[in-house]
């Protein structure tokens, strides 16, 4: 394949039934091995394809993909805190909040692709580099005591992912040889990409750039503005 | 005669036992070696404990955090628009391609597609910003081997390619110009030519580097056959870029299925190389980068008019959902899972940056390596400390 342009070919023209019966067929491989394991599925024609797959069939899911869908290709691994933040959103408030109470009512929690029924859930992703199509897998987890199998008999590089993901969501990787601090001091408490974990700076101090989001002269009301009085 | 070989194999087997018996005394007292943080062959703030046996690794643990900077965290409170400004800094030789992977899982998210002609520039920059990255490992590869000449060489050159940036951008290393729907502005009046002459200038540092570099007995000595990664091992590390291609992996992202930019419109190549080791990861790199010559120059001859931005909302609110981009970015894939609620902040941002995985081989290839080539390899591998720590 050294002209470019018959690789680009295919994928732009001729692709949606062909890259889409590649998906479907890898949903289908997931399904036929894992039974119930596989909760749900989504295929985005030509573009993408989630799958969510139990806790329990965590590893089982990465060993078949890559043994059997040819995705030789470890991505990446991290996981989705999919509770609000209780501490409202900042962003969208045009009005400094820092010195309010920062506990607002917590909305309902919504899941994206897939769906889902816990707070926490695993994100993973894997790749063919031959048939050059991504997949993305998802987990619930336990939301008070979240666990899940290690990934690093099927795909090495999965180690210092489930690290990251250890500290910073909280997450027990079961099975892992070295499951310490990667980025975090080793007397780090908390795990700060949990929703709930506060980010301090915003918490003492209102962002500058809120104002990027008030309206700007000449749309629609004008902030008072007395001249630039220099 | 007989008598002659076997005192000649005593002799052998005696010699063996002898070295055995040292190896066990090395081995008793093992020593570990700190490389870094600050260390001049780290390129940051990377720091290696080396378990050694003698002048062999036992065992290499990289330690990160120092620079983490927690963008996944800052860009849950950052709206769309900003959030270019953090992701910027994680690969700083190449900033302006970490913008792009973002804004395009942000317009895969709202349906909103560039217009042709902001496709076209995106890519121009894209590719010299590879181009700055990149030719700057070329001259460090050298430094680490002992060949001070070739760095003040890259540095030189690439000042031109950063020039070129500044004058489209206004930023030699922050561009920040990727916007939702386009590009920020359009080229300045003279910029292909004077892009067209830088371009010669980096063909003929290529040129160079082949003569100065490529062909140096000392440089082959450290690099060939050093730090040798099968395919089937750095594809299960997630290793990606040059680092995987010098494995023979014939895989590239702008080639096969990367979207929202024209890399499909010119002709180009993509360069394997079948030895896996130190030395194949720089002649892969040194390729790329005189690809990417011929990438811009194609692209600067026809470029499609028409505006730089797309009809968006001044205030971005992206759709609910989730996206996942990648692009080959010059250290290697480097993509974005974005989930959204809907909000003007993204709810949840996965960074998915090159280094972090390039690096996480480093224990499993330094393993059983001797010091002087745990510099070459760390060198070949390539990273930046802010796309390992993020």
């Amino acid at each position: 394949m050294s002209s470019p342009d018959t690789g680009l070919e295919e994928v732009s023209e001729g692709s949606e039934p062909a890259s889409d019966a590649a998906r479907d067929a890898i949903v289908a491989t997931l399904a036929e091995q894992l039974g119930e394991g596989l909760v749900a599925s989504e295929v985005l024609a030509g573009t993408d394809v989630w799958v969510r797959v139990t806790a329990d069939s965590w590893l089982e899911a990465a060993t078949v993909l890559r043994d059997r869908c040819g995705m030789a290709y470890f991505n990446f691994l991290s996981a989705i805190d999919w509770m609000p933040s209780p501490f409202g959103r900042d962003m969208d408030a045009q009005v400094d909040l820092s010195g309010e109470d920062p506990e607002v009512d917590p909305e309902p929690m919504a899941w994206g692709v897939t769906g889902g029924s816990t707070r926490f859930q695993m994100l993973a992703r894997v790749h063919d580099p031959v048939g050059h199509i991504g997949v993305t897998l998802k987990a619930d987890l336990d939301s008070d005591d979240p666990r899940i199998d290690s990934w690093i008999p099927s795909y090495p590089g999965a180690d210092w992912h489930e690290r990251e993901a250890w500290e910073m969501f909280g997450i027990t990787i079961v099975g892992h040889p070295n499951l310490v601090n990667l980025y975090l001091p080793s007397q780090f408490e908390g795990n700060p990409l949990r929703k709930d974990y506060p980010l301090l700076a915003r918490r003492v101090k209102p962002w500058p750039g809120i104002v990027d989001v008030e309206l700007m002269p000449g749309d629609g009301d004008e902030p008072d503005d007395d001249g630039d009085g220099s | 005669m007989n008598d002659v070989a076997n005192r000649n194999q005593l002799a052998y087997i005696a010699a063996q036992a002898s070295d055995a018996r040292v190896n066990v005394e090395f081995e008793s007292e093992g020593m570990t070696l700190n490389l870094g943080p600050q260390h001049p062959a780290t390129h940051g703030t990377l720091r290696v404990i080396v378990k050694l046996d003698g002048e062999r690794v036992l065992r290499a643990d990289p330690m990160m955090g120092y620079m983490h900077r927690g963008y996944e965290k800052l860009a849950e409170v950052r709206t769309y628009p900003q959030v270019t400004t953090l992701v910027n800094r994680i690969d700083w030789l190449g900033s302006f391609a970490n913008e792009v992977p973002f804004i395009l899982a942000a317009e895969q998210l709202m349906e909103v597609e560039a217009p042709p002609r902001a496709q076209w520039i995106r890519t121009i920059l894209f590719e010299l910003s590879r181009i700055a990255n990149v030719i700057l490992f070329l001259g460090d590869m050298g430094v680490q081997l002992g060949a001070v000449t070739p760095v003040f060489f890259a540095f030189r050159d690439r000042e031109f390619v950063l020039n070129q940036i500044e004058a489209v951008t206004g930023g030699r290393f922050h561009p920040n110009f990727d916007r939702i729907g386009g590009l920020k502005d359009d080229l300045p009046k003279g910029w292909i030519e004077e892009t067209t002459g830088v371009l010669d200038r980096i063909r003929t540092f290529c040129d160079e580097m082949e003569d100065l570099v490529t062909g140096n007995e000392i440089f082959q000595a450290r690099t060939r056959g050093i730090g040798v990664i099968p395919a089937e091992v750095g594809l299960a590390y997630g290793l990606s870029g040059a680092n995987i291609r010098a494995s023979g992996v014939d895989w590239d992202l702008r080639r096969d299925g990367g979207v929202g930019l024209v890399h499909d419109q010119v002709d180009w190549k993509v360069w394997t190389h079948p030895d896996g080791d130190s030395f194949a990861r720089y002649w892969v790199r040194l390729q790329e980068v005189r690809e990417a010559c011929g990438i811009i120059e194609q692209l600067l001859g026809g470029i499609p008019s028409g505006p730089v931005m797309a009809k968006v909302p001044r205030i971005i609110k992206v759709p609910a959902g989730e996206a996942y981009v990648e692009t080959e970015n010059p250290l290697g894939v480097m993509g974005y899972y974005v989930v959204s609620k809907g909000d003007l902040v993204p709810f949840r941002v996965k960074i998915r940056s090159a280094s972090f995985n390039n690096i996480s081989i480093t224990p499993w290839v330094l393993e059983g390596t001797y010091v002087p080539d745990v510099v070459s390899i760390l060198a070949s591998l390539y990273f930046i400390l802010g796309d390992i720590d993020r």
